[in-house]
């Protein structure tokens, strides 16, 4: 199976239901993607798929096809990803830093489709669970990256 | 029946050594831990923690700095304080270092003997010894340089990684010194800095681990791989302490794809494959037959076993009680009394909810030496458990403590509630390195639990409607007496409600020690995180008996305590004055209700205005002021506050871990909720450095707020709630 990610096209072999997540982080070692829950509650395990925010757990593998497939090692490269992280930089707002390759992809993700989000967009674009409680230095930093 | 037991002062605890440590005030657990374990840490051959100036410092030839620290970053900032510290005294600066968890050593046993990264312990155990570490470490760069440029070392200066002779305008980096400087025999009395000259310590100096952080960069254990590594997926048994007997369907098991192996453990089924998807799906695939568990009772988690039949066991419970306290005649005084106030109060088990689920990479090298990559926060501990797992010498486990996922008391040894025996097992078998990760739901099943306690108090106030009495009965067990032995009253089961600070005449706290047959834990704040609620609750339940205003009445209370009056005036003035209300704000009725608490050596004052919105209480403001004595970094203190808050406000609002007929109701985020984005208020947090003994900063911002809570509930709707979670609660 091909499988496009981070611009580059890899060739997997593992069965077709297998979680996007797993082939990330196992399969292709891209272990910045988090597993938290499993089940689409945590979105540890954020990723872009076609620019779309997804959680890639409860994504089998051969539902993405040919979409371009965003992970958290190549967000610099993205001018809007960039300016995510260096909010987040400045802004510190990891604290275990577990949550935040999810937070920042589904930030990027927001950014995109909302250059200058209000604080309903926030809410209803950043639903990730961050058990540090950093939501709302997420939201400032998300309003920073937007400034 | 009460006996009286009162903590004995050993001088050979440890404790007596570390003064800094006997003036907090709050229970710690150098007072309890049994003096032999302390003594047999202190062998003679072996170095003071703290004075192998080597054992914490490598300076790289481009001048770099590795600090080895002795405790473990898991989103604390404790990584860029320890480097602060120690920064000032070497003089480079903190962006220069990395830092790592040390290895397991005699070095690093900081606090009382032991090493571990809990009890908000780290800074205020630490500092006086890192400032020393770095300040012996610049002294021997120093004397290196002076031997080398030939010239005394009183011309010396320092600046930023350099050694400077300003007579002849040389100067030599720390990186082209430290190799021979690392080998000279560390002053430990030489002088550390004036703090009135503090570049780094005190300042809001950045955070080091921040951009690995926010670029998928930072490496977790469940991160990490061996060459030849095989993952390992586990099912355990339904019931805590029952076992597979056989896996019905083995072959078909073993012939599902990339599978290696299957293996029957001590209370769980595991798969071995060569990914851990392809492990898991397997080993949720197996046929288990499993032992039963006892029909019934709380002796064990048998069939019937259940939150709700614990907690009527704790409150029937009529065994023999221990006094943790007394001052005055309190049953005399409730025996006097016109009225006498009795509510009973009752907090849940938790799960610790870090969400980096457990793992463990176990590897043995040919000569059967154990390497283990585990989430710990406790290096020598988990050591000389895996020692025992593994059959060899501690000597011969290593283990390596990467940054943690989140830990709020989730990685010490708890039994079967870490998966590192598991992984040793499998490594064992298969002659492989195995990297074992638990599923979240075998996390939720497995996690060691905050125990649920409950406590019944009677008060009574007197014709001036201040308090005379106040009567406690707590009754459960803490983890401090399950892992570490403590005492008759068990401090981690009765702090928080012994050693108030109000000036109530007459007191009794009693303590009945009632086990819980699941696996307890620590938990931020531990048991502080309830019995904070408990006794600030009954607190405003005996004002509002007065007729008192509870801020009023807290004053009063603490009239000649200078220090925790004016934390109660700080955040009086950082929430805008106090007032309860009920009042009008937007267009709908909101109140504020306020508690105090004084957990590991500091104090905090707390006040919170909620509101009902749709059935729920909303909160929308909570306002701590937080007197830690004095701090190394205001940013990551305040950090540290609001994630207290925000952990404190989950299992106020949401949170609970209940048992019913002998197993977890709930498995995952799906049920088991925690403080999501749309329950997170504004958090006001202003720090008062008093200038007492240094105190902790990771749990004391967490007490204050449930009880805060709570009286801010009572004040809007008249009900008091006296158990947690709110979301129990139906307010119409």
């Amino acid at each position: 199976m091909k499988l496009t990610v981070n611009g580059a096209v890899h060739d997997v072999d593992v069965e077709p239901d297998t979680p996007l997540l797993f082939v990330l982080r196992d399969t292709l070692g891209l272990t910045g993607t988090k597993y938290g829950c499993g089940v689409a509650m945590c979105g540890a395990c954020t990723v872009l798929v076609d620019g779309v925010a997804t959680r890639s757990c409860q994504t089998p593998v051969d539902s993405v096809g040919d979409a371009e497939i965003a992970t958290i090692e190549a967000i610099e490269s993205d001018p809007v990803g960039a300016r995510v992280v260096e909010a987040w930089v400045g802004i510190e707002v990891p604290q275990c830093g577990y949550c935040q390759s999810g937070q920042v992809m589904a930030a990027t993700a927001l950014l995109k489709e909302t250059p200058a989000p209000s604080d309903d967009d926030i809410a209803a674009a950043m639903t990730n669970l961050c058990r540090c409680g950093t939501y709302n230095a997420v939201a400032d930093a998300i309003r920073k990256a937007a400034a | 029946m009460i006996r009286t037991f009162r903590p004995s002062s050993d001088p050979s605890s440890g404790l007596s050594r570390r003064a800094f440590l006997a003036t907090t005030g709050a229970l710690t657990l150098a007072v309890s831990l049994p003096a032999s374990r302390v003594l047999a840490q202190a062998a003679a051959s072996a170095p003071a923690p703290g004075t192998r100036v080597t054992a914490f410092l490598e300076i790289r030839p481009d001048g770099a700095v590795r600090l080895l620290s002795p405790f473990v970053e898991g989103g604390q900032g404790i990584a860029t304080g320890m480097a602060q510290i120690v920064a000032e005294e070497l003089d480079a600066a903190p962006a220069r270092f990395e830092v790592e968890c040390a290895p397991p050593g005699p070095d690093y046993l900081f606090i009382g003997g032991l090493r571990f990264t809990g009890g908000s312990f780290s800074t205020r155990t630490s500092y006086e010894l890192m400032r020393r570490v770095g300040a012996a470490a610049r002294d021997m760069l120093m004397r290196t340089a002076a031997a080398r440029l030939g010239v005394p070392k009183t011309e010396l200066t320092t600046d930023d990684g350099r050694v400077i002779h300003a007579a002849s305008g040389r100067a030599l980096g720390y990186g082209e010194l430290a190799g021979e400087a690392m080998t000279l025999d560390p002053d430990l009395e030489v002088p550390l800095r004036d703090p009135a000259t503090f570049r780094w310590i005190g300042k809001e100096t950045p955070r080091l681990d921040m951009r690995a952080k926010s670029t998928g960069a930072a490496k977790y254990a469940i991160d990490l791989t061996q060459p030849d590594m095989l993952f390992a997926a586990v099912v355990h048994a339904p019931f805590l302490g029952t076992k597979p007997l056989s896996v019905g369907n083995e072959a078909a098991v073993k012939a599902m794809p990339g599978v290696h192996s299957l293996h029957l453990l001590d209370g769980a089924v595991a798969v071995c494959a060569d990914s851990w998807w392809r492990a898991r799906m397997a080993v949720e695939a197996a046929e288990v037959a499993w032992s039963d568990p006892a029909p019934t009772g709380i002796d064990s988690a048998s069939a019937d076993f259940s939150s709700a039949g614990m907690l009527a066991a704790l409150r029937a419970w009529d065994g023999e009680v221990l006094e943790a306290e007394a001052i005055g005649d309190a049953p005399g005084a409730l025996a006097g009394a016109a009225q006498v106030i009795e509510a009973d109060y009752d907090a849940p088990y938790l799960n610790h909810a870090q969400l980096e689920p457990p793992s463990a990479l176990a590897k043995f090298d040919p000569d059967g030496t154990l390497h283990l990559w585990l989430p710990n926060q406790a290096p020598e501990m988990f050591q000389a458990a895996a020692a025992k797992v593994a059959g060899i010498e501690p000597a011969r486990v290593h283990i390596h403590s990467p940054i943690l996922g989140g830990f709020f008391g989730r990685h010490f040894v708890y039994g079967p509630g870490n998966p590192y025996p598991q992984a040793i097992q499998l490594a064992k078998a298969t002659g492989r390195p195995v990297k074992l990760v638990w599923s979240r739901e075998e996390e939720f099943a497995m996690d060691a639990v905050r125990p649920l306690s409950a406590t019944r108090f009677r008060g009574a106030v007197g014709p001036d409607g201040m308090p005379v009495a106040i009567e406690a009965r707590t009754v459960g067990e803490g983890p401090m007496g399950r892992y570490f032995g403590a005492g008759p009253v068990d401090p981690s089961a009765v702090e928080g409600i012994v050693e108030k600070p109000y000036a109530i005449p007459n007191r009794r706290m009693m303590f009945g020690k009632l086990p819980h047959p699941v696996t307890i834990a620590f938990w931020r704040s531990v048991g502080h995180s309830m019995n904070d609620f408990f006794y600030e609750s009954f607190l405003d339940e005996l004002a509002e008996a007065g007729g008192q205003d509870p801020f009023a009445m807290r004053r009063a209370l603490l009239a000649k305590d200078a220090r925790r009056l004016r934390l109660l005036d700080e955040v009086a003035d950082l929430s805008g004055g106090w007032k309860r209300g009920p009042y009008e704000v937007e267009g709908e009725t909101r109140a504020r209700g306020v508690a105090m608490a004084s957990p590991f050596g500091s104090e905090t004052a707390t006040v919170a205005e909620v509101s009902v919105r749709d059935g729920e209480v909303k909160v929308h403001d909570v306002w701590v002021a937080f007197d830690p004595g004095s701090v190394v970094n205001p940013k990551i203190v305040r950090a540290q506050v609001e994630s207290a808050v925000a952990l404190g406000l989950s299992q106020t609002l949401v949170e609970q871990a209940v048992y019913e007929d002998g197993r977890r109701r709930d498995a995952n985020f799906d049920t088991y909720a925690i403080l999501d984005r749309s329950r997170m208020p504004r958090v006001h947090v202003r720090i008062v450095e008093s200038g007492a003994p240094m105190g902790g900063v990771g749990e004391p911002g967490l007490p204050g707020v449930p009880p805060a809570v709570a009286n801010a509930v009572a004040a809007l709707t008249g009900r008091r709630p006296r158990a947690l979670p709110l979301s129990s609660m139906t307010f119409s």
